[in-house]
C-alpha cells in the first residue's frame, strides 16, 4: 500500500483542454454579440428563500393563502425551513394548501441539473397530493409533478427527476405543491420542506418515457374531434436502485403521427382527428416512449342544439354560446365512492363534457356562487350513446346558503328525476326544469348528476349547462 | 483500515487536483503521462483490445455453454442459457458485446454468454483490469472475475474465486469486489466471503465505462475502480464460517499393500485448506452476463431486452 503512486492523467488532460479553449477565446468577440446570463443557481430554499425576489409565492384559487411560512424553529440540520399548514377542509379561508414558487425576475438556467431535491417531514404520516416544478402561471410548459408523495414524521430526502434538463434553459417555476386533507379525514396537519434545490446528482439514469401510461390504446374519435394526449410520464432509476415516475408536460416530448394529414398532433399534445386512422407515438430526449394511441375516426359528431336564448337572460356554467361563470370543477372526483372519469373533448371548436365510468359527478361553481334568484330555470343538454332500459337519472341543484360553502347547515337543494322517456340513445336531449320552488337560490354552487337505481349507464356527454329566466 | 485508506486517498485527490490546475494555468504545459494511476504492475503480458470484428479471439477465449454442470443455473438459480452464438457474444466497433436476450432456448427463458480463458490463459499474481460498461436493466448480473485453475480437480470453493467486479441494478452506483475460498465461500450464513463495494457517489455504473481492476501479489489483492484504490484483502481478513467447516483438496491417497509387483503405498490424508489463503497460484479469467439468480433477483415484468454488457479491453500485467 505504501508504494502506490498517484497520478491523475485524466485531470491533467482536462485542464490542458480548458487552457486551449481559454487561449482560443482570446479572439475578439463581435460587439453585437450579447449573451444571456441567466442565473445557474439551483438553491430555492435553504434556510430562507434563495434569489427568488420579493414576490414569489402565489397560492392557488381556493387554497388557504396563509398556508406557507418560514419556520425558524424547525429545519433539516438547520434552524429554519418552509412550513406548510394544510387547513381543515371546512376552513373558510381555503380548504387546502397549494401554491407555486416563481422567481420574481428572469428565469434560471437549470440545464446542468438533473433533479429537484428536498428534505421533508410532516406532523403525521400523510400522503401529499402533488409536488413539482415548472408551473409559472403562464404556459406551464415544462411542468413536472410527482403525485401521492408520502411523508413521515422524520426528515427524508425526496428526488423529483427532471425529464429532460436541456429544456430548462429559462425556467421561473421553481416549485409547486398541492396538499389537501383527503388522507386525514378532513383534519389539518403541517409539513416542512428544507434544502429545496435543483441538484446534479449524477445517479439518475435509465430514462423510460411513456405516453398513454405506457399502454397501446386504440380509441374511436369523431371527425373534427380534438383531445389531449394523456398519461405522459418519465421514469428514471434513482441512485437507490428504485424507479421514480413523474408526470411530464407535453413540451418535454416530441410527438409524431403516422399520418399527420389524417390525425394531427401539435407540440402541446393536442390531437385533431380529421379522417381515417393513424398512430400517435413520441420520443423524449431521443428515447422512444412506451405506449401509443391509435385514433380511428368514426364519422361526424352531432353537436348539441345551439342555444338561442338572449345572453342577458342566461347565467351560463358550460356553453360555447355564452360567457361562462368561473367553475371550480366539472368533476370533483369525490373519493371513495365516485367512479366517474372525465374524457372531455372538443369537436370543431365546440367543447364537450364527456363522462365515462359514470355513477355520479358534480359541477361546482362556488367562487363565487351563482345568484339565480331571477334565473329560476335550468337548461342541460345530455347525450347518451346507449340507453339502459331501467334508466333513472337524478339532477340535484344545490344552494350553499349564506356561508357560500358546501355544507354548514344552511344549504338547500332541488332534485329532478328523469327516466328513459326523457332520453333517446344517440340523440341530444334537452332537459329544462324550474328551481323556483327553492326558498333560496342566491348562492347556488353545485349541480350533481347521478345514475340511481343501478342502471348500466356508464357514458354520457353534457353541454350547455345554464340558468335562465323567462321562457 | 479500509476506511482510513479511502479517506486518505480522497484527500490526496483533492490536493492533487488543485495543484494540477494551478500548475497548468501558470506554466501552460500539458502532462500527457498516461501511467495507470493506482496500479504499479506495468509489464503487459496479455491483452484483448477487441479490435477485430466478429467472434472473440479464439486463442484467448473459451465459453461455458448451458445452465451449469448441475443444470441449476450455475449454482445460483440463474435463468439464462449460455451460448457462443453471435447473437449473444460478438466483437463490434472495438467492443466485446455480451447480449442477454429474452427468448426460449433449450428450456431457458433467456440467453447470454460467459467467456472464460480456462485452458488458454491463466496466471499467478499480476494486474487484471477491464474497461466495462454494465447494462442497467433489472435482474442482470454482469461480472468480471477469476477462478483458480485447479477448479476441475479440487472443486469450488477450494480453488478460490476473485471477483473483480459484480453489479446489480438495486445498487446502480456500487460495484463489489470479493474473494471466495474454503471456509469463506459465501454459501453459509453469515456469509463468509470477503467483500467490499465501491460507490461512485455522483455517478452510476450503467451510464458509462469504468476500469475495474485488481493488483494481486503474494498474500494480497488490491481492488480499484478507475483511479481509486478502494480495498486491500489479505489473509488476515479471512474468517471461517461456520467455524467448524472443513474443506480439503482432492489429493487423498489410499494405502496400497505391497505385492510381488508393486511396492507398498502409504495412505495420505487430503490436505485441509479450510480458511487458507488459496490465491498464491494461477487463476483464469471469466467475463459473463447472467440473468436472474440469487444476487440480482429476476428481471422485472416488461424489462427491455436485449441488454448489452460492453467490454472495451481486458489487460493483464506482471510486476
Amino acid at each position: 500500500m505504501k508504494n502506490i503512486k498517484f497520478m491523475y492523467s485524466k485531470i491533467t488532460l482536462l485542464s490542458g483542454l480548458l487552457l486551449v479553449v481559454m487561449m482560443s477565446c482570446e479572439r475578439d468577440i463581435s460587439v453585437q454579440t450579447e449573451f444571456a446570463h441567466l442565473s445557474k443557481t439551483g438553491d430555492i430554499f435553504t434556510d430562507s428563500p434563495i434569489d427568488l425576489g420579493s414576490n414569489f409565492y402565489f397560492p392557488y384559487t381556493g387554497s388557504k393563502p396563509s398556508a406557507w411560512s418560514v419556520d425558524e424553529n424547525e429545519g433539516y440540520e438547520s434552524a429554519a425551513s418552509m412550513r406548510i399548514d394544510v387547513p381543515n377542509n371546512n376552513d373558510p379561508e381555503g380548504t387546502y394548501a397549494g401554491a407555486i414558487l416563481r422567481v420574481d425576475g428572469p428565469g434560471r438556467d437549470l440545464t446542468e441539473f438533473d433533479a429537484l431535491t428536498f428534505w421533508a417531514k410532516a406532523t403525521q404520516g400523510v400522503v401529499i397530493g402533488e409536488i413539482g416544478f415548472g408551473q409559472d402561471f403562464g404556459l406551464n410548459k415544462y411542468e413536472v409533478s410527482e403525485t401521492d408523495v408520502s411523508l413521515s414524521t422524520d426528515w427524508q430526502k425526496y428526488i423529483i427527476p427532471i425529464p429532460d434538463p436541456s429544456k430548462l434553459f429559462d425556467e421561473r417555476g421553481m416549485f409547486w405543491y398541492s396538499a389537501g386533507t383527503q388522507n386525514t379525514g378532513g383534519n389539518a396537519y403541517a409539513f416542512w420542506i428544507d434544502e429545496l434545490k435543483f441538484e446534479k446528482l449524477g445517479t439518475i439514469g435509465q430514462p423510460r418515457p411513456a405516453i398513454v401510461n405506457g399502454e397501446d390504446l386504440v380509441q374511436d374519435a369523431f371527425i373534427g374531434l380534438s383531445l389531449q394526449l394523456k398519461g405522459l410520464t418519465q421514469t428514471f432509476n434513482l441512485g437507490s436502485g428504485l424507479n421514480k415516475t413523474v408526470n411530464a408536460a407535453p413540451s418535454y416530448f416530441d410527438f409524431s403521427s403516422s399520418d399527420p394529414s389524417l390525425v394531427f398532433i401539435d407540440q402541446f399534445g393536442v390531437i385533431t382527428a380529421n379522417n381515417g386512422s393513424a398512430v400517435i407515438t413520441a420520443t423524449l430526449g431521443a428515447v422512444e416512449t412506451e405506449g401509443s394511441l391509435t385514433i380511428n375516426t368514426v364519422g361526424g359528431f352531432n353537436l348539441a342544439p345551439i342555444p338561442t336564448r338572449d345572453p342577458s337572460n342566461v347565467i351560463s356554467i358550460f356553453s360555447d354560446s355564452y360567457t361562462n361563470v368561473p367553475v371550480d370543477f366539472f368533476n370533483g372526483y369525490w373519493e371513495p365512492y365516485q367512479t366517474t372519469l372525465s374524457s372531455d373533448f372538443v369537436v370543431d371548436g365546440n367543447n364537450m363534457i364527456h363522462y365515462t365510468d359514470f355513477n355520479f359527478v358534480g359541477n361546482q361553481f362556488a367562487n363565487p356562487t351563482v345568484d339565480a334568484t331571477e334565473y329560476s330555470n335550468v337548461h342541460v343538454n345530455i347525450y347518451l350513446p346507449e340507453e339502459p332500459s331501467n334508466l333513472d337519472f337524478l339532477i340535484t341543484v344545490r344552494d350553499f346558503g349564506a356561508d357560500q360553502v358546501d355544507g354548514g347547515g344552511d344549504d338547500s337543494f332541488k332534485q329532478l328525476f328523469f327516466d328513459g322517456d326523457d332520453f333517446e340513445p344517440g340523440v341530444w336531449s334537452t332537459l329544462e326544469f324550474s328551481i323556483a320552488s327553492m326558498q333560496t337560490r342566491n348562492n347556488i354552487g353545485l349541480i350533481i348528476y347521478e345514475n340511481i337505481n343501478g342502471s348500466s349507464l356508464t357514458e354520457l356527454y353534457v353541454d350547455n349547462i345554464y340558468f335562465y329566466k323567462g321562457n | 483500515m479500509d476506511k482510513t485508506n479511502k479517506y486518505k486517498l480522497r484527500i490526496h485527490t483533492l490536493l492533487l487536483k488543485s495543484f494540477l490546475f494551478i500548475s497548468i494555468l501558470t506554466i501552460a504545459s500539458c502532462d500527457t503521462d498516461k501511467t495507470q494511476t493506482v496500479a504499479t504492475f506495468t509489464n503487459l503480458v496479455m491483452a484483448d483490445e477487441f479490435d477485430v470484428e466478429g467472434a472473440p479471439n479464439s486463442e484467448i477465449w473459451n465459453y461455458d455453454i448451458g445452465t451449469g454442470p448441475g443444470l441449476d443455473g450455475w449454482g445460483n438459480n440463474e435463468l439464462q442459457y449460455y451460448t457462443d452464438r453471435p447473437e449473444n457474444v460478438t466483437v463490434q466497433n472495438g467492443m466485446l458485446v455480451i447480449s442477454a436476450l429474452e427468448e426460449n432456448h433449450n428450456g431457458s427463458s433467456y440467453t447470454s454468454a460467459k467467456l472464460i480463458t480456462k485452458g488458454k490463459f491463466s496466471q499467478s499474481f499480476g494486474r487484471f483490469e477491464a474497461r466495462i460498461k454494465v447494462p442497467g436493466g433489472s435482474g442482470l448480473w454482469p461480472a468480471f472475475w477469476l477462478l483458480g485453475e485447479n477448479v476441475d480437480v479440487d472443486g469450488w470453493p477450494q480453488c478460490g474465486e476473485i471477483d473483480i467486479m459484480e453489479y446489480r441494478k438495486q445498487e446502480p452506483t456500487k460495484v463489489s469486489g470479493s474473494i471466495h475460498g474454503p471456509g469463506y465461500s459465501g454459501e453459509s450464513t453469515p456469509q463468509g466471503q470477503v467483500s467490499k463495494s465501491y460507490d461512485l457517489g455522483n455517478d452510476r455504473y450503467d451510464a458509462g465505462f469504468h476500469v475495474f481492476g485488481i493488483e494481486w501479489g503474494y498474500q494480497y489483492i488490491n481492488y480499484y475502480v478507475d483511479d481509486v484504490l478502494y480495498n486491500q484483502i489479505t489473509p488476515s481478513d479471512i474468517a471461517v464460517t461456520p467455524a467448524d467447516a472443513v474443506y480439503t483438496l482432492n489429493d487423498r491417497v489410499d494405502a496400497v499393500e505391497a505385492t510381488d509387483d508393486i511396492p507398498a503405498v502409504e495412505a495420505v490424508e487430503p490436505t485441509d485448506v479450510t480458511g487458507d489463503w488459496v490465491f498464491n497460484k494461477p487463476f483464469f479469467i471469466i467475463i459473463n452476463l447472467a440473468v436472474g439468480g440469487n444476487f440480482p433477483g429476476n428481471p422485472d415484468n416488461g424489462e427491455a431486452f436485449p441488454q448489452n454488457m460492453l467490454v472495451d479491453y481486458v489487460r493483464v500485467y506482471k510486476q
